[in-house]
């Protein structure tokens, strides 16, 4: 498949086929291996199933015995949390603003991409080397002054705005992963479609990024991700009721319900939904999409 | 190389250009600006080192430095968890991605859900202390989230428990892509497991730890706000007060932007020379083919 030598370029670490089993081991004792397994195993999932048990529990049977096994079923919690909650309006304001800006992340970051990978003008390195350093800037850093920016120009309390603030912040790392998969395409690919005509927007639309599926896939999940599960910016620049996110709703959620531990436990378990599920689904390309955000940079 | 006219690259970055300006560059030359005045509304009078000085003098400004330069610790736990896993895994035992798919899990619960339901684990009479005492460890029950002495730790093994997720998936791919001859040729030397990990792993991975270490560096001092804020709002006292916390508290809580930019810019300071040792990382391992 054509699209496997950009692969290596974009995602060294993660989408380089595996090797078939291996021959030669390490030679850790089974036991041992087996045994230390488990325990981080058990320690990894518990937390979780702390969370989906307690959600099925009344609040007599938590606080009887926090630990034990939810019999009967109680589902109570659900339809409580449903309605204290407004869950159906924070998911939909984290679906528009994960959507928004993914998008204008992925068109700007693909055009400033096949700049940098595919034509020669000054200052290319330059700006390649600032997006890698803004990667780890924090965004507590520009929080105060953006704000009372976003104020002047009535932006807080707006999708766009914090559209515009997640694109921008998603932006770094999306250049920097796009520049390294366009510039691994051949180049005869690109040749072919100059001799048929394409202007420069047409080899980006026509051959590029129908090449680099696999590299807009993991950009997607790995910015979707981080956007999906961001509170500072959303507690931040969206105080208003109906526009929260879901990250901000549950945190307005807990103080609501400190005292009734399962209500609080169904409203957890109810808004990591949809990311476990995408998980179940597609873990490939979380595991592909986070490990290709750890190139050398 | 594309042949274009000289401008039309410049047309192509334009976009990114502009919103790398409104989101970064604008905003971190107005902090800068920001933390020499006293500022109302959206300036104010020009006031030199004042803000710089209340900031250092500041006892929560201290307290949120000082955990946040103690989470640091988490660094070295995360690398050795993250590789013992890992190497564990390398193998592709029968049930290896029933593993890693388990161990992956913590990762991908968003952190303010992770921070509220470990509220409730930790909670004095939450269902570790119930566990606790009802094998008989009474004295094992303690305030883990409620004592000024522990609340730090607790929030550090938080942190772990969903962060170690990454690298154990990180050294695994790394691991899973090596070339298996150096770990023939320890084997026909007649190499135990411990030598073959210690001279033919261990070195294998040593760029992709310098890698995780700088990335994990940058997580523990700037990008912990969610857990920090589910957890314990940085109580008790300011007992886990934390750089981000105290920029968001001084800004948008107590209404002091001039003080809260000055602990900004030392933020921006800390975190640019942990960039600067992943450039440096990065340029020295480069010919080494590292992580490719």
């Amino acid at each position: 498949m054509s699209g496997s030598a950009p692969q290596e370029v974009a995602a060294p670490v993660a989408v380089r086929p595996e090797r078939p089993q291996s021959r030669v081991r390490i030679g850790i004792p089974s036991v041992i291996r087996h045994v230390l397994l488990l325990v981080a195993s058990a320690l990894a999932l518990y937390p979780i199933w702390f969370m989906v048990t307690t959600a099925f529990k009344t609040r007599t049977d938590y606080l009887d015995n926090p630990y034990s096994f939810p019999w009967p079923l109680s589902v109570d919690n659900f339809s409580q949390a449903t309605s204290g909650g407004d869950f159906a309006t924070w998911f939909k304001n984290s679906v528009i603003l994960t959507l928004g800006s993914v998008v204008l992340a992925t068109v700007f970051g693909a055009l400033a991409a096949f700049a940098v990978a595919r034509m020669r003008w000054i200052g290319r390195n330059v700006f390649l080397s600032i997006n890698v350093a803004l990667m780890v800037v924090p965004p507590v850093v520009m929080l105060i002054p953006l704000f009372i920016l976003f104020t002047d120009l009535h932006l807080v309390s707006t999708y766009q705005g914090v559209v515009l603030i997640y694109a921008g912040l998603t932006l770094p790392f999306s250049v920097y992963l796009l520049t390294n998969f366009f510039r691994s395409i051949p180049h005869e690919l690109i040749e072919s479609a100059l001799v048929d005509g394409s202007g420069n927007l047409g080899v980006l639309v026509r051959i590029i990024l129908p090449l680099s599926v696999p590299a807009l896939v993991t950009l997607v999940v790995v910015n979707a991700l981080w956007v999906w599960n961001e509170l500072l910016i959303a507690l931040v620049f969206l105080p208003e009721d109906k526009l929260k996110t879901l990250m901000v709703g549950v945190t307005v959620f807990q103080n609501r319900y400190t005292l009734d531990v399962p209500v609080t436990m169904a409203g957890m378990l109810l808004a990591s939904l949809p990311m476990i599920l995408l998980y179940l689904f597609g873990q490939r390309f979380f595991i592909r999409g986070l490990t290709a955000g750890a190139v050398k940079g | 190389m594309l042949k274009t006219r000289p401008w039309v690259p410049y047309l192509y970055i334009a976009p990114a250009v502009a919103l790398l300006v409104l989101v970064f560059a604008y905003p971190v030359a107005k902090v800068i600006d920001f933390s020499t005045r006293l500022i109302r509304g959206s300036s104010g009078p020009y006031v030199g080192k004042l803000n710089y000085q209340l900031v250092l003098e500041d006892p929560t400004f201290r307290a949120a430095a000082k955990h946040s330069a103690l989470l640091l610790l988490a660094v070295p736990i995360l690398l050795l968890i993250s590789v013992v896993v890992s190497v564990l895994l390398y193998e592709r035992m029968r049930g290896w991605k029933v593993y890693r798919s388990v161990l992956f899990m913590p990762y991908i619960l968003a952190v303010p859900i992770v921070g509220i339901v470990a509220s409730y684990i930790f909670s004095l009479n939450g269902v570790l202390n119930s566990i606790l005492r009802a094998v008989g460890l009474d004295d094992l029950a303690l305030n883990w989230l409620g004592s000024e002495r522990l609340a730090l730790w607790t929030v550090m093994a938080v942190i772990v428990w969903r962060e170690v997720g990454f690298g154990i998936i990180l050294f695994l791919a790394r691991l899973l892509s090596m070339s298996e001859e150096p770990l023939e040729a320890a084997r026909i030397d007649g190499a135990g497991w411990w030598a073959r990990l210690r001279y033919v792993i261990i070195p294998e991975l040593r760029g992709t730890i310098e890698f995780y270490v700088v990335v994990a560096a940058i997580t523990m001092v700037a990008w912990v706000f969610a857990y920090v804020y589910t957890l314990t709002s940085g109580g008790p006292g300011t007992s886990t007060m934390i750089m981000e916390l105290y920029i968001y508290n001084q800004g948008l809580v107590n209404s002091l932007p001039g003080m809260a930019s000055a602990a900004a810019v030392l933020l921006l300071g800390a975190t640019t020379i942990l960039i600067a040792i992943r450039f440096w990382v990065s340029s020295r391992t480069r010919d080494e083919e590292v992580l490719a």
